[in-house]
């Protein structure tokens, strides 16, 4: 049965709706899957939400009281993700992926065609609780936007005949099931594959390789090959299996914990998406490889909201494994072993990517980074010794343990070996993934994908660098330029002061709100290049920025308020004159625009004459009768 | 064996093993500008008043482990310059009207202000809409004035069991909730008995009908700057004389 057939109109508008005993019936046999466990708290709450369309008042307090939690820990964790919603939402929840190559591709106006159509302002559901249309962070399809997601599914390559269909669908109400399927078709895109897309073996065959080496050899075979992170930090996953290993056991019942990290929510990076789709068997030969190595029973994956499309396949694929003898008791035949993987689905959190808060996130809590030390290793999930590793990571480690380290060691340099998947979107011929040896040069990449014209390469994401023409000769690697994935080109033509705003706004929006510098500051920076776009901006406003900046790097609690001033920086360093020329005066002007602060009342009397707005040499003009 | 110290602006500071930064320099009667820190709770780190530069980095004095050697700086230009950028990020982001907030001269982020010599906000204010919260007989929730140190969060929870407070909302929308179905502070457990009901550095949460019985000008902060009260009794815990 299709989700919104059990809606009724009436209850989308009032809470009163929802009384005590028909929640706690329609909710009993979630909590009871979940074994009313309060670790499982954002699961059965994204449960409870598909139930009952969003997390009415009583829908927590039942849950609360399943799982034995206060109530406003519950409310408070409901609070925080953004696909968790305690308000009535439309049947149809339309979400417009917001990274800045969906703006590039046109998404603010076909926003704003869809809601003209469907007679909503965009962040409202409409008057019959029929549909919301917002924004959302980016969905990871940038290299097939402007994309959305409608009810969680994602729609890609979106064109104005495409949103008159969708609004004709909607105001139809027709069930997004019913909807035509190619719409919903996910590309890979694999623009260039080196030895991980290349890659062909048998499910299980890296775990086989690694069981048949032996702990200790698998560890050497990873020193030897010098592996490191690929999630953005970099750190040598050899040294966090062998902490892992090694850590005592706070519970020793628990035992040890293998977490996959695929809350990609960098803007601008879909690799992760792509191996989740198309060579999920090595993600898992991964995971399998590293909770052999470190001796973990349970392997967490850690799928994004965003990607909950992804989670049949998924779910699917790790049945088979079960039944092929690859996870459980005895997995792979080791007798003293078993080993099993549960999937985890985040709720649009882009902070939830920090280790930390990831593992906050997955035993049911709000995503806030935790306070190191002690390190994931130490003590992270359930205060037991973990491994949290990025997608890409573990099947780096999976093929290292078919092939061995010497032989990754031989690819890449020497400070970073291997290879590297890149994400590459924007103002380039063939966007997709590409995979290279480390190393490669920029002006390299940019030949490849067919970037005629470039200005500006923003390489790893918003919190990463951008680069300028004269930087182009600059290599991907850890010791130059280090990267999560992300490479977003922008064409001569565009402008980077917009790309900066855009990355500004997406902090503020993602900051988890916890420490003060990031929580006060990204809003700040947002302001202030609000500021700027409206021409009311001066060189006091760009001070502020580097004052902010200063404070940010220096005070906030983790990497992303530490990082959410970068783009801004290195705009500001490297394209000062997309800011100059928006500048009022190079002295000072006021935040305060008393025409602007009329706005709402000429909206809600539906005036915009002269009469209507200040004149700041005369004053409010009279109204002509 | 000698004990291990640390140099807290180049002066020898002892500590035991296991102590943080904080808790060695309020040990030794040095002040560390603070806001989410209390002796009597576990540290969290929020606010980062209390950032230092220990060995050259930046960290949160409240929740760094003092190490044998470690040079700290604490009370230097750039920190003070970083502390009162982050005071003025906290006025503006709620709605702080000293002169008519009964809590003035005993709030401690008033009191950092002036140490800190803030004299204007600096950044324009956000005005926030913050409804109080009236409903219980002995005590009003004035939410304006919350600077989200969680110190009744953790007070409620680990002190009284109740866990009459939490957060909810995220980055510049994260706020402070009651634990009760309606939102409303009588429906809850709480009392003006509560460990919660006396944590608050700030105006929120106010018992009633005692706001001016002790009049402005002869409170805590009126009396003595804060940093001299910490300096005038070494080894009284973090938050001065009265904590």
């Amino acid at each position: 049965m299709d989700r919104h057939a059990r809606w009724l109109p009436e209850m989308v508008v009032a809470d009163e709706c929802f009384d005590a005993t028909g929640v706690a019936a329609l909710l009993q046999p979630i909590v009871e899957r979940h074994r009313r466990d309060s670790l499982r708290l954002l699961q059965i709450l994204r449960e409870a939400q598909d139930v009952l369309g969003y997390l009415p008042r009583t829908a927590l307090t039942v849950i609360a009281d399943a799982v034995g939690l206060p109530r406003a820990r519950v409310e408070g964790v409901a609070g925080f993700y953004s696909f968790l919603h305690l308000q009535p939402v439309g049947r149809y929840r339309i979400l417009f992926s917001d990274n800045v190559t969906d703006r590039m591709l046109g998404s603010a106006e076909l926003m704003d065609r869809l809601c003209n159509r469907l007679w909503i302002e965009r962040g409202k559901v409409s008057e019959d609780g029929l549909v919301s249309v917002d924004t959302t962070s980016c969905t990871g399809m940038c290299d097939q936007g402007p994309a959305l997601l409608v009810d969680g599914r994602p729609l890609t390559r979106l064109s104005a005949e495409r949103i008159d269909r969708i609004g004709e669908l909607v105001r139809a109400q027709v069930a997004v099931s019913d909807w035509p399927r190619e719409w919903f078709l996910v590309a890979d895109n694999i623009r260039r594959r080196d030895v991980l897309l290349a890659h062909a073996s048998a499910p299980g065959e890296a775990m086989r390789a690694a069981v048949a080496r032996g702990r200790e050899r698998l560890l050497q075979e990873l020193q030897r090959s010098n592996l490191r992170g690929r999630g953005g930090a970099g750190f040598t996953t050899h040294t966090k299996w062998e902490t892992a290993r090694r850590a005592p056991c706070v519970d020793p019942q628990g035992g040890r914990y293998l977490v996959c990290n695929a809350d990609e929510g960098e803007p601008g990076t879909f690799k992760d998406r792509v191996l989740l789709a198309s060579h999920a068997d090595l993600v898992f030969d991964g995971m399998s490889v590293a909770a052999f190595a470190i001796g973990a029973a349970q392997g967490l994956l850690y799928l994004r909201g965003e990607y909950a499309w992804l989670l049949p396949a998924l779910t699917e694929n790790l049945a088979r494994r079960r039944r092929n003898g690859l996870l459980g008791v005895a997995a792979c035949g080791q007798e003293d072993w078993s080993f099993d993987i549960d999937i985890h689905l985040g709720a649009g959190a882009y902070v939830c990517g920090e280790e930390t808060a990831l593992l906050e996130s997955l035993e049911g809590r709000r995503g806030v980074p935790r306070i190191r030390p002690p390190y994931p290793a130490q003590q992270g999930y359930r205060g037991q010794p973990t491994v949290v590793n990025n997608v890409e990571t573990l099947c780096k480690a999976a093929l290292i343990a078919l092939r061995g380290g010497d032989w990754f060691a031989g690819l890449g340099t020497k400070q970073s070996t291997g290879t590297k998947l890149l994400s590459v979107a924007g103002d380039v011929e063939s966007p997709g993934i590409y995979e290279y040896p480390f190393g490669v040069a920029i002006d390299q990449v940019l030949h490849d994908c067919g970037a005629g014209n470039a200005q500006a390469v923003q390489v790893g994401g918003p919190s990463g660098s951008c680069l300028a023409l004269h930087e182009f000769r600059r290599r991907i690697a850890f010791e130059d330029v280090p990267t999560a994935g992300a490479f977003t080109v922008f064409g001569a033509h565009r402008d980077l002061f917009e790309v900066a705003r855009n990355f500004a706004h997406f902090f503020a929006y993602e900051s988890c709100g916890f420490c003060t510098p990031c929580r006060v500051g990204t809003t700040l920076v947002a302001n202030c290049m609000d500021k700027i776009a409206q021409g009311d901006g001066s060189q006091y406003d760009i001070n502020e920025i580097f004052r902010i900046h200063r404070l940010l790097h220096a005070a906030s609690h983790c990497g992303l308020g530490q990082t959410a001033c970068n783009p801004l920086f290195d705009t500001l360093n490297k394209f000062r004159p997309a800011y100059e020329r928006r500048l009022r005066s190079l002295d000072f002007a006021p935040a305060f625009d008393l025409d602007q602060s009329l706005s709402v009342a000429r909206q809600m009397t539906g005036r915009d004459d002269p009469a209507a707005h200040f004149d700041p040499a005369g004053g409010m003009q009279p109204v002509d009768r | 064996m000698n004990t291990p110290t640390l140099l807290l602006d180049g002066l020898p500071v002892p500590f035991s093993a296991g102590q943080t930064i904080m808790e060695a320099a309020t040990a030794a009667g040095v002040f560390i500008p603070h806001l989410c820190h209390h002796p009597d709770f576990k540290p969290q780190g929020s606010c980062k008043l209390c950032t230092v530069k220990a060995n050259g980095r930046y960290v949160s004095a409240c929740t760094m482990p003092a190490k044998d050697g470690m040079e700290v700086e604490n009370d230097s230009p750039d920190l003070n310059d970083k502390r009162r950028t982050l005071l003025q990020m906290l006025f503006v982001e709620g709605n702080h009207f000293c002169p008519s907030c009964e809590k003035s001269g005993d709030c401690l982020l008033q009191a950092l202000a002036y140490e800190l010599e803030m004299l204007t906000a600096h950044f324009a204010q956000f005005y926030p809409d913050r409804p109080v919260d009236a409903s219980h007989p002995d005590v009003l929730l004035d939410f304006n004035r919350c600077i989200l140190c969680e110190l009744c969060v953790r007070a409620s929870r680990d002190v009284d069991r109740k866990n009459v407070f939490a957060l909810s909302g995220r980055g510049i929308g994260k706020h402070l909730i009651v634990n009760a179905e309606s939102g409303r502070l009588a429906d809850t457990g709480f009392s003006l008995a509560d460990k919660a009901a006396h944590v608050c550095p700030v105006g929120v949460i106010l018992a009633k009908r005692q706001g001016f019985l002790q009049p402005i000008g002869q409170r805590r902060y009126d009396r003595q700057p804060i940093a001299m009260q910490f300096a005038s009794l070494p080894g009284s815990g973090g938050n001065g004389p009265e904590a």
